[in-house]
């Protein structure tokens, strides 16, 4: 079967062609349809880069990129993301929020206002299903971080999209709140079986979530290991403490920390 | 600190300072023709409302031209800067170059055009407020955060999706902060062109009982610009809290 996501002598080059910071450099990667990969890596490495060009928000310059089998040319129309900055709208309460995708993706687009009401149940369920049961006609700032990452989730998955990308989007929770998140993430991928790119810094959590985790080297990013989890779904948080998945951790951790001290003083220069 | 007290405070610190005139003009003996005591003052208020009032509808109704147009003028301009960086980068130092001019050093010249009365008022009323309204809007529409615009790209939103979704609704504590100072300044803009060139209006009649050794007059046609100004700004504000209740908190404004 033909991978979902499929990056060829991917390169991304900002501002322009010799002189421009080369972000990624010819960058292979293959994720297979309802594959769930985490990719981790120094900051500054290039990993929301990637992400840009998997998704055509930014354009490349090498290589070609291909999802659901076709070329990548410009921004695709139906992706979920999610990222660590709240980015929900503090004018629209917490329903209309998750709805938003709906006024905008087709075929959803154009039956929005002839099928508000059944819409609006789909995303009452969905918010159901994360835990805000009753929050539906609340304002944003009346939520919590982690109910805000909650309703991002849920706007990220409404129109049930094929690929899911996110960006560091429990990073700016409490531990115990990102651990109750991990499940509630692992939950919806379960019953609906997205493709899934999760950037993180955190490898607990990249492992725990992932089928695969993919290291990424310093700038120009590339990936220099992946691990495959062969853990059974569903996952719960004892396997954390699993002998096996901590030494995976660890391993992770001191490939990171090996191309960090190769090109230290990442930090700052993220773009 | 007493609740009843506490919200009483800024009107006791009003009645104090004329009380604190009163007794300057008293101990000092200051002449009336230099500075009348507020007594006098209000007794030329009450005695002259007719006219006064007369006066100050004219000025209020050149103020609400002139707003009224920097408002609409004013967001289509932010809306279009904020928008299209191309129209910001060749629109934006012609703009900041027209905003530095001095209103007040125009008004000659658009008494010149359409001669003295409402019209000129209602122009640098116009000419005084938009400015920030220009700057605000646009800021509120161009500082969209770039995780947001990539979560509306990647659903498959084109520019327009996004600036009616997103940046419009986004831009409108923006706006009403605007409002708020641009109201006060269409105030300022219409007096400052009654005063140099009118036959009417609150500013005229302040000018000509100054010139005409009124005092009393001249103040309290002061009094009724600044209660008239403060009223705008209140009117303003009330709108402001209503309209961005549920929207983002703490917009600072740009004054221009």
């Amino acid at each position: 079967m033909k991978p979902f996501v499929e990056l060829d002598q991917v390169s991304l080059r900002y501002g322009g062609e010799a002189d421009g910071l080369l972000a990624l450099d010819r960058v292979d990667l293959t994720i297979g349809k309802g594959d769930f990969v985490s990719i981790v890596g120094p900051s500054g490495c290039g990993k929301s880069t990637l992400l840009k060009a998997v998704t055509g928000l930014w354009p490349i310059t090498g290589g070609e990129v291909q999802v659901a089998g076709s070329r990548v040319r410009g921004p695709l129309k139906f992706v979920g993301m999610a990222f660590q900055n709240s980015t929900l709208l503090p004018w629209r309460n917490t329903l209309r929020n998750v709805l938003l995708p709906l006024e905008i993706v087709e075929p959803h687009r154009s039956r929005f206002r002839s099928h508000r009401r059944e819409y609006e149940e789909i995303a009452l369920d969905l918010l159901n299903t994360v835990g805000l049961h009753g929050f539906a006609t609340k304002d944003i700032w009346e939520l919590s971080g982690g109910m805000q990452q909650r309703v991002q989730l849920c706007r990220a998955l409404i129109h049930e999209p094929s690929l899911l990308i996110l960006d560091e989007p429990f990073g700016a929770l409490d531990a115990f709140t990102r651990e109750e998140l991990w499940d509630v993430l692992q939950e919806l991928c379960l019953a609906r079986k997205p493709t899934v790119v999760l950037v993180t810094h955190d490898l607990r959590e990249a492992a725990y979530l992932a089928d695969r985790v993919l290291v990424m080297s310093a700038r120009p990013g590339r990936f220099i290991l992946e691990h495959k989890v062969a853990a059974d779904r569903p996952r719960s948080l004892e396997l954390t403490y699993d002998h096996d998945f901590v030494d995976m951790v660890r391993d992770l951790r001191e490939h990171i920390s090996s191309v960090r001290t190769a090109a230290p003083d990442m930090e700052g220069t993220n773009r | 600190m007493n609740k009843s007290l506490y919200q009483a405070l800024p009107w006791l610190v009003i009645v104090g300072m004329f009380v604190l005139w009163e007794l300057i003009v008293y101990v000092f003996s200051i002449p009336s023709f230099f500075l009348p005591p507020p007594s006098a003052v209000f007794v030329t208020l009450w005695t002259q409302l007719g006219p006064i009032t007369e006066h100050a509808l004219i000025t209020l109704y050149e103020t609400l031209g002139g707003f009224v147009l920097a408002t609409v003028i004013g967001t289509a301009l932010g809306v279009a800067l904020g928008a299209s960086p191309l129209v910001h980068h060749s629109t934006y130092p012609m703009l900041i170059g027209f905003n530095t001019v001095p209103k007040s050093a125009l008004v000659p010249i658009i008494v010149m055009w359409f001669g003295i009365g409402v019209v000129p008022a209602i122009i640098t009323s116009f000419m005084i407020s938009f400015f920030p309204i220009v700057v605000n809007v646009a800021t509120g529409i161009a500082t969209v955060e770039p995780e947001l615009r990539d979560v509306l790209r990647s659903l498959g939103a084109s520019k327009r999706v996004i600036l009616w979704k997103v940046s419009i609704p986004r831009s409108l504590p923006y706006l009403f902060a605007a409002l708020k100072v641009a109201i006060t300044f269409a105030f300022v803009g219409a007096i400052v062109s009654e005063i140099i060139a009118a036959n009417s209006g609150i500013g005229h009649l302040t000018a000509v009982a100054s010139a005409q050794l009124e005092p009393e007059l001249a103040f309290a046609g002061l009094l009724v610009i600044s209660a008239m100004g403060v009223a705008m700004f209140v009117v303003m504000e009330r709108v402001e809290r209503k309209t961005t209740r549920r929207s983002v908190h703490g917009v600072g404004v740009v004054t221009g």
